[in-house]
């Protein structure tokens, strides 16, 4: 805070409180240089000499009247100290209890990056640079907070590997199976999900274009759709290993089954989105079907279909990996997950996991881009 | 009721058949609630170049009117002809343009390829629409907002975009449905006087739908009375007032007798209600 006037170091009682809290904790931090503390690397003691510089800076500007350093940068001068000191500790107390004061230092991490997020969420950090890094760095000190709060819990606390292993292990185990996990996402996902997500997404569009002109097909296919699409449609995976063989034909063909109807669906009702007075303006040009289709209602339909196209990303993926708990070749995801969790290879199960959960997000992220660049004109997008 | 045997007309010269006449016009709409009158036994015609306001209370059709000029509704009773045609087959010849309550511009085009999007659809050349973009968007004083969305611009300036598209196709008919009734009394009074000067120079026979009396004495040659319940025109006024008119025009005499006998024409129609 850049105002010269005292303890004006945060803004709310709330920041205030948490900032109390946290110098409390630490100060229950005793002593700083005995093991299990500093069992790590002797190193890591060097990183606690930026957050002394900022203490006696801040000591310094207050005793002389001037204006105070951002106390953001004392908050992440202290996380940048302590977490490598609790995350290392961790080492030297292995299969014992931790000391209580262990915790505090914990607590103390912990509220520090809450209280970080909240000031980089604050007035200071919504436009310009600052508002596009706070926009990247809250996320980020959020999640690395809930990774640190697991590690620490799960090891500190002796929670056995095969009901919750420490990020770190699955880390480990992801670095060191590379090979493995690439063929695993060219299987299931370059192979079963691109191709069953773009067949089932283009027939469920084609079908909903074909349903709009013909009313026949409105009637009696969006009936059978809506009870399709409340069926278990992983049930149909052993039907469709019949049908296609083992290989990934099958769980693409599950694939195109999932993700049909909700392009059906939401395409048939996106081509009504357009207003009555667009249409009899496309009606007084004596425009023809398709002219209207092309140039009024697939634009309008637009925001219904990406939603359609988002709703499926996911469910591409579920099924594509379920499917694969039915029959497969010794290779793909969902195969990799249900044998390694029977050999209790859990960290694998979850290093699987986490590769589906950052391709599934990439997948998502992708569409969501393309949908704001094609509906940019939507209010929703352009904000207005 | 035949304007074009009233010597008074002042705007046309030409006199040629009748650009729309309606005979015995009649419309019901068949509701929940029974029969709707929207337009009974309407007889009207009007003529090249003339500028038709029709007024009257909501409900008494001049919309429905309007629309089914355009084809966008078919009535019930009588017949109607425009151009001589049937309403489907000028509709099919793009014998009109029409202009909406609402702008109704497609928020994802800018405002030359909303303009452009007849031409498209009826398949201009390349060449022609650019010409035809840059030069409607001049007559509406648009030039210069060719690469905005619809979203950027006002409700005014948005108005006189559809209005644009409504003139990129030579359409000798403009059918406006109370074009400025959402805008507010000053952006009104300049779009009104803009409107005047482009008939005046497109030579466009134009028919224009408003609830407000100074709105249709100032713009029109021609004030079609309607009033409810069921639908039907109550009084034609041929205006006196010459073809050159400034705002102020309607601080004249003249022109307050024409909004008075406008006034006497729509409290007629409603004196059956009291």
């Amino acid at each position: 805070m850049s105002t010269p006037r005292k303890m004006n170091l945060v803004d709310t009682a709330f920041q205030r409180v948490l900032l109390f809290l946290i110098i409390i904790l630490t100060l229950l931090f005793y002593p700083l240089l005995e093991p299990p503390y500093l069992s790590g690397p002797g190193w890591q003691s060097v990183l606690i000499l930026p957050l002394l510089a900022y203490i006696i800076l801040v000591l310094v500007q207050r005793y002389r009247g001037t204006a105070l350093p951002p106390v953001e940068m004392g908050v992440g001068l202290f996380l940048l100290a302590y977490v490598p000191i609790c995350l290392s500790s961790l080492r030297g107390f292995d299969g014992e209890e931790a000391p209580r004061n262990y915790w505090t230092t914990v607590a103390a991490c912990a509220l520090a990056a809450w209280l970080l997020n909240d000031l980089l969420s604050g007035p200071k950090y919504r436009t310009g640079w600052r508002g596009t890094f706070a926009k990247f760095a809250v996320p980020a000190i959020f999640s690395l907070t809930l990774l640190f709060l697991w590690e620490v819990l799960v090891r500190a606390f002796n929670v056995p590997f095969v009901l919750l292993p420490p990020p770190s292990a699955i880390g480990v185990r992801i670095a060191n199976s590379l090979p493995v996990l690439a063929a695993d996402v060219n299987q299931t996902i370059f192979k079963a999900v691109f191709a069953g997500y773009a067949m089932g997404c283009a027939a469920g569009f084609v079908v909903a274009i074909l349903a709009d002109r013909f009313l026949f097909l409105r009637r009696g296919l969006l009936p059978i759709g809506n009870m399709v699409s409340a069926l278990p449609i992983i049930g149909i995976a052993p039907i469709m290993v019949m049908w296609f063989g083992f290989d990934w034909q099958s769980k693409a063909a599950v694939v195109v089954v999932m993700t049909f109807f909700p392009m059906l669906v939401n395409t048939v009702a996106g081509l009504t989105a357009a207003g009555h007075m667009e249409r009899d303006l496309m009606r007084t040009y004596a425009s023809s079907y398709w002219q209207t289709l092309f140039k009024l209602r697939l634009p309008a339909a637009m925001p219904f279909i990406f939603n359609a196209l988002k709703i499926n990303s996911t469910l591409a993926l579920i099924g594509a990996i379920v499917a694969e708990f039915f029959g497969t070749p010794v290779v793909g995801m969902g195969f990799r997950i249900s044998t390694e969790v029977g050999r209790m290879n859990v960290d694998m199960v979850w290093a699987e996991i986490a590769v589906a959960a950052l391709a599934g997000s990439v997948f998502y992220g992708v569409i969501a881009l393309a949908e704001r660049a094609v509906t940019f004109w939507h209010p929703s997008i352009r904000g207005g | 009721m035949n304007a074009l045997a009233s010597p008074t007309q002042p705007a046309t010269a030409t006199v040629t058949a009748p650009v729309i006449e309606a005979t015995g016009l009649g419309l019901t709409f068949e509701t929940g609630d029974g029969p709707v009158h929207a337009l009974s036994n309407v007889d009207l015609a009007i003529g090249k170049g003339e500028f038709v306001s029709f007024i009257g209370p909501s409900g008494c059709g001049k919309t429905t009117f309007l629309r089914v000029i355009a084809d966008l509704e078919q009535p019930t009773a009588g017949r109607i002809t425009v151009n001589g045609m049937s309403p489907e087959e000028a509709r099919r010849q793009r014998a009109y343009g029409y202009v909406f309550q609402a702008a109704g511009l497609f928020p994802w085009r800018t405002i030359e390829r909303n303009v452009a999007l007849p031409l498209e659809i009826m398949g201009y050349s390349k060449a022609e629409v650019a010409q035809r973009i840059a030069r409607t968007l001049d007559l509406v004083n648009l030039t210069g907002f060719e690469k905005k969305f619809p979203w950027q611009l006002s409700g005014g300036m948005q108005q006189r975009a559809s209005i644009a598209r409504a003139l990129a196709f030579d359409a000798d008919l403009l059918l406006m449905d109370e074009p400025f009734g959402a805008l507010d009394e000053i952006v009104r009074d300049h779009l009104n006087e803009q409107l005047l000067q482009l008939w005046d120079r497109t030579n466009k026979t134009i028919c224009f739908v408003t609830h407000s009396i100074p709105e249709a004495v100032y713009l029109s040659t021609k004030i079609v009375v309607m009033s409810p319940r069921p639908g039907r025109v109550t009084d034609v006024i041929d205006s006196t007032l010459p073809k050159e008119r400034p705002l102020d025009i309607r601080e004249t005499p003249e022109f307050l007798a024409i909004a008075a006998r406008v006034r006497d024409g729509l409290r007629a129609g409603h004196s059956y209600e009291d």
